[in-house]
């Protein structure tokens, strides 16, 4: 079997500097399809530079990225997320004065086709399209627990619906692989074990591949078929979980910088 | 802040008043102080209102008030509050009139409607009372179908409505870049100018120079057309006026938009001065070929009309300037067209607004890096902003030049891009009601309604004396000279709305939110997309 057609995301010496520093060096890394990966690496480890070059949001230096056997180096994120990745922040950043429906609405916007003249004549096409958009739009709501709350604010969601609002927004997109940013950080204890429980269902009912970044190693323990640590830009060590908490490297690089037992 | 400005001015005002009435024993101003005390007491007024009729021994009036059905508790305040006033001003010797009560009346049938059938019914007669201003405004005894205006005394005539429509037109543009999408345009009169002379090239004899001469239904009377030139029809015109406009937006647009905030202001304001510069020297010297004419313009242009055609066969009018009448004449016609352009230009903008890509620029208006993760092409989607609003531009301008049968680079200054932003900040960003009401204000001000405020202020707070005026000084022998400072007025409006309520007059839902809380908009790019 071809290998690429295996991996969903492969990065090849992927590397990015800002002037002098140098914030992720060459880091080959594979992402199986139907997996759950995690990435994980003390605060400045270069896992959040990491994860914006792989939706776009920043050029890599060098290297390559490739999202199902095409090419995305470089590519702009809305073209990256119309070819599959849909994402969510580290810092949530919903569009707080639109509803939940419109949130999730907005992130479908690639899978639309309504044009500018079809909008101001309101074809019937145009009216079906919205419809069925709106009618996916409640279910992905109700499937990440967010039923009946289709009319707020987002901003006037709590924190843990505002973390599942992003989530069913990514999942808008129609994402091959689902890539979530510190999805747990500022959440209690209680939410946290709920939230990991939510991403195990995602791959199970729905069979996405998904990649955590996190710095709390305890979160991903459960959910990842693997784990990949980086370190001050570089890899230090990748394997099962259990086997990368065990790596003298990754205990030297989290009980280095105190950060073992946040959160 | 909020509180002490409110208070100062309201002081002031009736402080103001005060002595203006000790000097002139004006009822009118006794009524509109005591109105203003009212308003601005009300808290007070209300809770002693109830103190007041439990004094009186009702008992719990209040909490059997609160009892009573909905219907009745909207009705009725206004009810009590009208025959006030109306008692109020009999005492003070103002009769009521009979046009104005009327108006009020129909408000109040409006005020008590369902909901749902205001939505409709609001619009529906507003719509129809501008149908038919012209009726009541070109009476040469107008006075007696309309009442007097407080301050302001006259309504507007039919060229200041004209002027307030094409404004409006223009605000609802400006408003999908700013209002919708969140991009500062500080050169939108651009897009005025080349709907302007778009319409100059399409419908005039300019390029009979040339040697080019076709006539496509067109209006113009026959010693035009004999000079030759392009003659085509208005209605196409307004058309390619708005695509052309809508195309040189994109244009402009593509290099401008990847810039952010205030540097995408900056550029805009350039753009904005330098075509109406390409206009004042796009003639034979500054160009070597005359395309716009230099700084006497293009004149004429042929006036609106349907065509000789179309009158010989449906009947309707070849030209407007032929028509005379009392009552349906060439400036009546004018108003209706440009009343049906609004309606279109209305229309599309919130049809625009609710759809996929309205939802796409509300997304980058309020956080430009999640819209793009979210698969919403920046670029793309901005461009489409500038380009409709670029296109509602190009209408409106290409309406101005065929009513006026003329452009004159000299109306095209940069003041206009500013004077219809301040319309859109007035009104409130992203509404389009709003930002009518902010137009049409601003624009009547700017007509009439300054010097007609300059009038009032003479006659009834001013010890006036127009033998030792001064005609180039603003206050010269006790009397003021406000039309000479418009535009410092205006400045006036705007930093007031920004210190009062910055997010205008009747603001956006989503928008009020944001004032009230702040976008969050911090770019995590490098490079935009």
């Amino acid at each position: 079997m071809n290998p690429m057609r295996d991996d969903i995301l492969v990065t090849r010496r992927l590397r990015k500097e800002f002037g002098g520093l140098l914030a992720v060096d060459d880091i080959d890394f594979t992402i199986p399809r139907d997996s759950t990966i995690s990435l994980i690496g003390p605060n400045g480890a270069g896992k959040t530079t990491f994860f914006n070059m792989l939706t776009g949001v920043y050029k890599p230096t060098s290297g390559q990225v490739v999202l199902d056997g095409e090419d995305i180096t470089g590519l702009p994120p809305h073209a990256i997320t119309e070819r599959g990745a849909g994402r969510t922040f580290q810092n949530i950043r919903l569009f707080q004065q639109m509803s939940a429906l419109e949130n999730v609405l907005v992130g479908m916007h690639a899978r639309l086709k309504g044009g500018i003249l079809a909008s101001i004549l309101r074809t019937p096409r145009l009216r079906r399209e919205e419809e069925r958009a709106r009618e996916h739009a409640r279910e992905l709501l109700a499937y990440c627990g967010l039923a009946g709350r289709d009319e707020l604010y987002a901003r006037s969601l709590s924190y843990g619906d505002q973390r599942r609002l992003e989530v069913a927004r990514a999942l808008a997109t129609e994402p091959k692989l689902l890539l979530l940013d510190e999805p747990t950080a500022g959440m209690n204890p209680q939410e946290t074990i709920e939230f990991i429980g939510f991403v195990h269902k995602l791959r199970e009912e729905r069979g996405l591949t998904v990649l955590l970044i996190e710095h709390d190693m305890r979160v991903v323990m459960g959910v990842s078929d693997r784990v990949t640590v980086l370190d001050y830009g570089a890899k230090i060590a990748e394997g099962a979980p259990t086997e990368v908490r065990a790596d003298p490297h990754v205990i030297e690089a989290y009980l280095g910088t105190g950060a073992v037992s946040s959160g | 802040m909020r509180r002490v400005v409110p208070a100062l001015l309201v002081a002031g005002l009736l402080l103001g008043l005060a002595w203006a009435g000790i000097f002139h024993r004006s009822p009118e101003l006794y009524l509109m102080a005591a109105v203003v005390l009212v308003v601005f007491l009300s808290g007070i007024v209300r809770a002693s209102f109830w103190t007041g009729l439990e004094r009186a021994g009702v008992r719990d009036p209040q909490r059997r008030w609160l009892g009573q059905r909905p219907l009745v508790q909207r009705a009725v305040p206004p009810l009590v509050i009208a025959g006030l006033v109306i008692l109020l001003a009999w005492a003070a010797g103002v009769a009521p009139d009979s046009a104005l009560l009327v108006l009020l009346a129909i408000t109040y049938v409006l005020y008590l409607l369902p909901r749902r059938v205001r939505r409709f019914a609001v619009p529906l007669t507003v719509f129809a009372l501008v149908v038919a201003y012209p009726f009541f405004i070109q009476q040469t005894d107008y006075q007696r179908f309309l009442f007097n205006v407080p301050v302001f005394n006259a309504f507007p005539s039919m060229d200041t409505m004209l002027s307030m429509i094409i404004f409006a037109m223009m605000a609802i543009g400006l408003n999908m870049v700013v209002g919708y999408a969140g991009l500062l345009d500080l050169g939108y009169v651009a897009f005025y100018a080349i709907g302007a002379y778009t319409a100059a090239w399409l419908a005039s004899p300019h390029f009979a120079a040339y040697g080019i001469s076709f006539d496509v239904g067109s209006v113009a009377e026959k010693p035009i057309l004999q000079v030759g030139g392009i003659h085509l029809t208005i209605w196409l015109v307004l058309i390619a006026a708005g695509i052309l406009t809508a195309l040189v937006g994109v244009i402009i647009g593509l290099p401008t938009l990847r810039l952010r905030g205030d540097y995408l202001a900056i550029v805009t304001l350039g753009f904005g001065e330098i075509l109406p510069q390409v206009a004042r020297n796009g003639d034979r010297d500054g160009l070597g070929f005359d395309l716009t004419g230099g700084p006497p313009g293009i004149n004429p242009v042929d006036p609106p009309g349907f065509g000789h055609w179309l009158n010989a066969h449906v009947g309707l009018p070849a030209s407007y300037l032929r028509e005379q009448g009392t009552y349906v004449n060439f400036v009546t016609l004018m108003f209706w067209t440009a009343l049906a352009l609004l309606l279109l230009t209305i229309f599309c903008s919130i049809r625009l607004r609710d759809s996929r890509l309205g939802r796409a620029w509300i997304a980058i208006r309020e956080d430009e890096t999640a819209a793009a993760a979210m698969g919403i092409p920046l670029m793309r989607t901005k461009t489409w902003a500038y380009a409709s609003g670029a296109f509602f531009g190009g209408i409106a301008g290409a309406w101005f030049a065929t009513i006026k049968t003329g452009v004159f680079p000299d109306d095209f200054f940069f003041n206009i891009s500013i004077l219809v932003l301040s319309m859109v900040i007035l009104g409130g960003m992203g509404n389009v009601w709003g930002v009518i009401a902010g137009a049409a204000f601003l624009e009547y001000l700017n007509l009439e309604g300054i010097s007609n405020f300059n009038g009032w202020m003479n006659d009834h707070v001013l010890v006036c004396d127009p033998n030792k005026q001064n005609p180039s000084s603003v206050i010269s022998g006790g009397c003021l000279n406000a039309p000479l400072v418009t535009f410092g007025i205006y400045g006036a409006i705007i930093v007031l709305v920004m210190l009062l309520r910055p997010q205008g007059l009747f603001p956006e839902r989503r928008r009020k939110l944001e004032f009230e809380t702040g976008v969050h908009d911090t770019p995590i790019q490098d490079e935009t997309a």
